[in-house]
């Protein structure tokens, strides 16, 4: 009987049998759904270990460094598949993200060797990469001995491969012939606008299709809703301010933050349209955004969402995705729009944050460490997280492409496959790579601040960022 | 018998016991003096390089260079102002609320020493999760000390997050934490005074400012100078209740050194840098001791002269 039902579970993985067909079959058998995914998750096993040996390091044990997120859930919902397929054990550590980063830091630059694995975001590696703390993972991505066939690199979205990779070189680019693979994209967000449909039904508008419109909705949700704000965005001290809907709005008009020429950088803020975008965005948050914004982080943005505290946000769509479940006050009320800030342009262009896995160049046990960096980004727990948990965004264009995930997220998150879809193609990061990053765009947030409390006007306040970066790029010789 | 009578004996110490026992017993203190002295002197060192993690290429001795660097810096003059203006009111204010709760508690009675112990509850509060705690108190639109200013006329108050308020906010957050060890440290320097001064001053009708600015001050003041001194090497390495609230914003308004050292080092990964604002603010912190330390002493000699 047991035979049976694995010869099934593996003639589907094969793609031997379709979905309805292995329904069909199951229901006749009389099997619950926890055992058929259970059956299901062994026959995905058996398959990956088919044609590789993934036994080659059993009895090694690794140590992971994790950030307190959905992501990190559900991989270690599905560890045991990891464990039984290799023979390794795995333990970690887990660390809200308030003081995630600091661990990391002091973790690498002490070189420990601990840790094997971590979670990063892409713009660490800029600081992680040339410090020397992390290995290229090109060499085992390369290599046939030590990656399995199915590993599919290229299935990984375009922008995202690029994304973290880099050569390097300040103001590199990101993707080059030359560049190093710092880490291995694990899940991703890009930032569009995900709104409350109740709230924007009640004062009759749509969701805007510029930062023009934008400007205008918010102000009139704030007016006519009298109670919540328009429009939620970051307003901390801090680099997080700039990457989401900031430089998502920003790149979408053409403007860079640096001119790279002849190998140097040069401050690109305070051009005539820099200077243009600015003056908008600071009159939408004086106008429509919270009133404490310069102490807003991701976690005020997403909560005052999902609490029906703000009527819109321009930030990651993961958040709107999250604040539409659960217990939020909000929860199912919330809707999902693609957004160019420039009326001129062909489609958005999110710049995006990628929560990736790297390895810790002081590790002692480099190549079982590849073996668990391998699993935890392949497809088959793409698959599962995408459709047992809340593995948003995957990063796999064939993941995109599944049926489940589809129809899962397209009947509980109504328009959230449209935004994406509608925007994927332009997302990637389009900060500069280059080793001041969190220096220079803290500077940029604070800068900010100063706009928005009238501190300083926006013209002036930009030229005087554009000096001041620039002293700071000659001083560490960069520019 | 026996046993006792070889209690009692002597026990004989060899010659190098004798001379090495002094050195065996300060042994733990000069273990301590070497913990506090090699971080002491790893971050001299990290200050006189030119050194970011990020750009292991640069790395290489400037002697002087970082602190030469700070002069014509204007955030580290900023740096310097804030800590400096942050260190004053704190001190300032919580040593005046502090001497007015503890005159108020003065007599000991039920009542006064209840309200003294729970007065000292904040004194118990983790500083950042306090910070955490004003900020939901402060939140424009829920929280409870934004209602109360609506109940007087004041809306749209911003607290934290407009410069204009910030110090402020940042300021009644380290009064509530920290007034009550100035006033329960001024509470124990009042309860031990001298009787007979204020019996006298009674006999004789003295008013009573006289009493305090004339009598009760000046024999308080080994208790206010300890307080002062305690709390303002405290205040002028503040970082938790200022970075749990705006992470030294908005702009650059409230980038004591404490934040600034720390966001050098771990989000700019700059060691150089980060090393040499902490010895600036040791320096800072040695000198300021120093003087208080001397004021100390010489209220020290003068009661010992009086005596």
């Amino acid at each position: 009987m047991y035979d049976k039902e694995k010869g099934l579970f593996d003639a589907f993985v094969a793609k031997k049998l379709s979905r309805r067909e292995l329904l069909k079959t199951t229901g006749k058998m009389g099997l619950s759904a926890s055992t058929a995914g259970m059956l299901l998750t062994q026959a995905q096993t058996r398959a990956m270990a088919a044609d590789f040996d993934w036994m080659k390091h059993k009895g090694k044990s690794l140590k992971l460094l994790l950030n307190k997120h959905p992501y990190a859930d559900a991989m270690i919902a599905n560890i045991q598949t990891f464990k039984d397929m290799t023979g390794m054990e795995i333990s970690w550590d887990i660390f809200p993200e308030d003081v995630y980063f600091d661990k990391v830091t002091a973790a690498l630059s002490s070189g420990s060797s601990e840790y094997d694995a971590f979670m990063t975001g892409a713009y660490m590696t800029w600081t992680y990469g040339p410090a020397g703390w992390i290995d290229d993972l090109n060499d085992f991505i390369k290599d046939p001995a030590q990656t399995n066939p199915n590993y599919n690199w290229d299935d990984v979205l375009p922008g995202l491969r690029a994304s973290t990779s880099w050569n390097g070189v300040p103001g590199g680019e990101l993707g080059s012939s030359d560049a190093k693979q710092w880490c291995i994209p694990w899940g991703y967000e890009l930032n569009n606008i995900s709104y409350n449909k109740t709230m924007f039904d009640k004062v009759g508008v749509q969701p805007p299709n510029n930062l023009g419109e934008m400007v205008e909705i918010s102000a009139k949700l704030t007016k006519d809703l009298g109670g919540p704000y328009g429009i939620g965005v970051r307003g901390s001290r801090s680099w997080a301010t700039i990457h989401p809907g900031f430089l998502s709005g920003y790149a979408n008009f053409g403007e860079k933050d640096f001119n790279v020429a002849d190998g140097k950088l040069k401050a690109a803020m305070n051009t005539a349209g820099s200077k243009s975008f600015h003056k908008d965005w600071v009159k939408m948050i004086q106008d429509s955004g919270p009133k404490n914004w310069s102490t807003y982080t991701w976690y005020q943005v997403g909560t005052d969402l999902g609490a029906g505290a703000s009527a819109m946000i321009f930030d990651a769509d993961i958040l709107g995705y999250f604040m539409n479940g659960g217990d939020n006050k909000e929860a199912g009320h919330l809707g999902y729009a693609p957004f160019a800030a420039n009326p001129a342009a062909s489609a958005p262009t999110p710049n995006v944050w990628i929560w990736s896995l790297a390895m810790n160049a002081a590790g002692s046990q480099k190549d079982a460490t590849w073996y668990f960096l391998q699993w935890a980004t392949s497809v088959e727990h793409d698959l599962f997280g995408a459709r047992k948990m809340d593995f948003v965004n995957p990063v796999r264009a064939s993941v995109w492409k599944d049926e489940e995930f589809r129809n899962r997220i397209d009947k509980s998150y109504p328009g959230y496959l449209h935004q994406h879809d509608v925007s994927a193609p332009g997302a990637k990061i389009y900060f500069t790579a280059q080793p001041l990053f969190f220096d220079l765009t803290t500077l940029w947030a604070e800068t900010l601040q100063k706009m928005v409390a009238n501190e300083v006007p926006v013209d002036e306040g930009l030229d005087a960022m554009a000096t001041e970066i620039d002293n700071k790029l000659v001083e560490a010789g960069l520019g | 018998m026996t046993a006792a009578a070889h209690t009692h004996q002597p026990v004989k110490q060899s010659r190098f016991m004798r001379r090495a026992l002094p050195y065996i017993l300060s042994l733990p203190a000069l273990l301590m003096c070497i913990g506090i002295l090699i971080p002491f002197f790893t971050a001299v060192y990290y200050s006189l390089l030119r050194y970011r993690m990020n750009l292991p290429a640069m790395k290489g001795f400037i002697w002087f260079d970082n602190y030469l660097n700070f002069f014509t810096d204007p955030k580290f003059w900023n740096t310097v102002y804030i800590s400096l203006v942050y260190a004053a009111l704190t001190v300032g204010l919580e040593l005046a609320l502090g001497l007015g709760i503890a005159l108020l508690l003065q007599r000991p009675s039920r009542f006064n020493n209840v309200v003294s112990i729970l007065l000292l509850l904040p004194l118990m509060t983790a500083p950042a999760l306090a910070a955490l705690m004003w900020k939901l108190m402060t939140h424009p639109d829920f929280g409870i000390l934004s209602y109360l200013l609506t109940l007087v006329g004041i809306t749209d108050f911003k607290w934290a997050s407009d410069p204009k308020t910030a110090l402020l906010t940042v300021l009644l957050v380290d009064m509530w934490v920290y007034t009550p060890f100035i006033m329960i440290l001024l509470l124990a320097g009042l309860r031990s005074l001298p009787k007979a001064p204020f019996e006298a001053a009674a006999l004789d009708g003295v008013p009573r400012s006289f009493v305090f600015f004339r009598i009760t001050l000046p024999m308080l003041m080994p208790y206010i100078i300890t307080a002062t001194l305690f709390r303002l090497l405290d205040s002028i390495q503040q970082f938790d209740i200022i970075y749990a609230m705006t992470q030294g914003g908005p702009g650059d308004k409230l980038l004591v050194f404490q934040v600034q050292a720390y966001l050098d080092f771990f989000q700019s990964t700059n060691v150089g840098r980060s090393a040499a604002l902490m010895i600036i603010l040791w320096a800072i912190t040695y000198a300021l001791s120093n003087v208080f330390i001397k004021q100390w002493l010489k209220l020290r000699e003068r009661a010992h002269g009086a005596a």
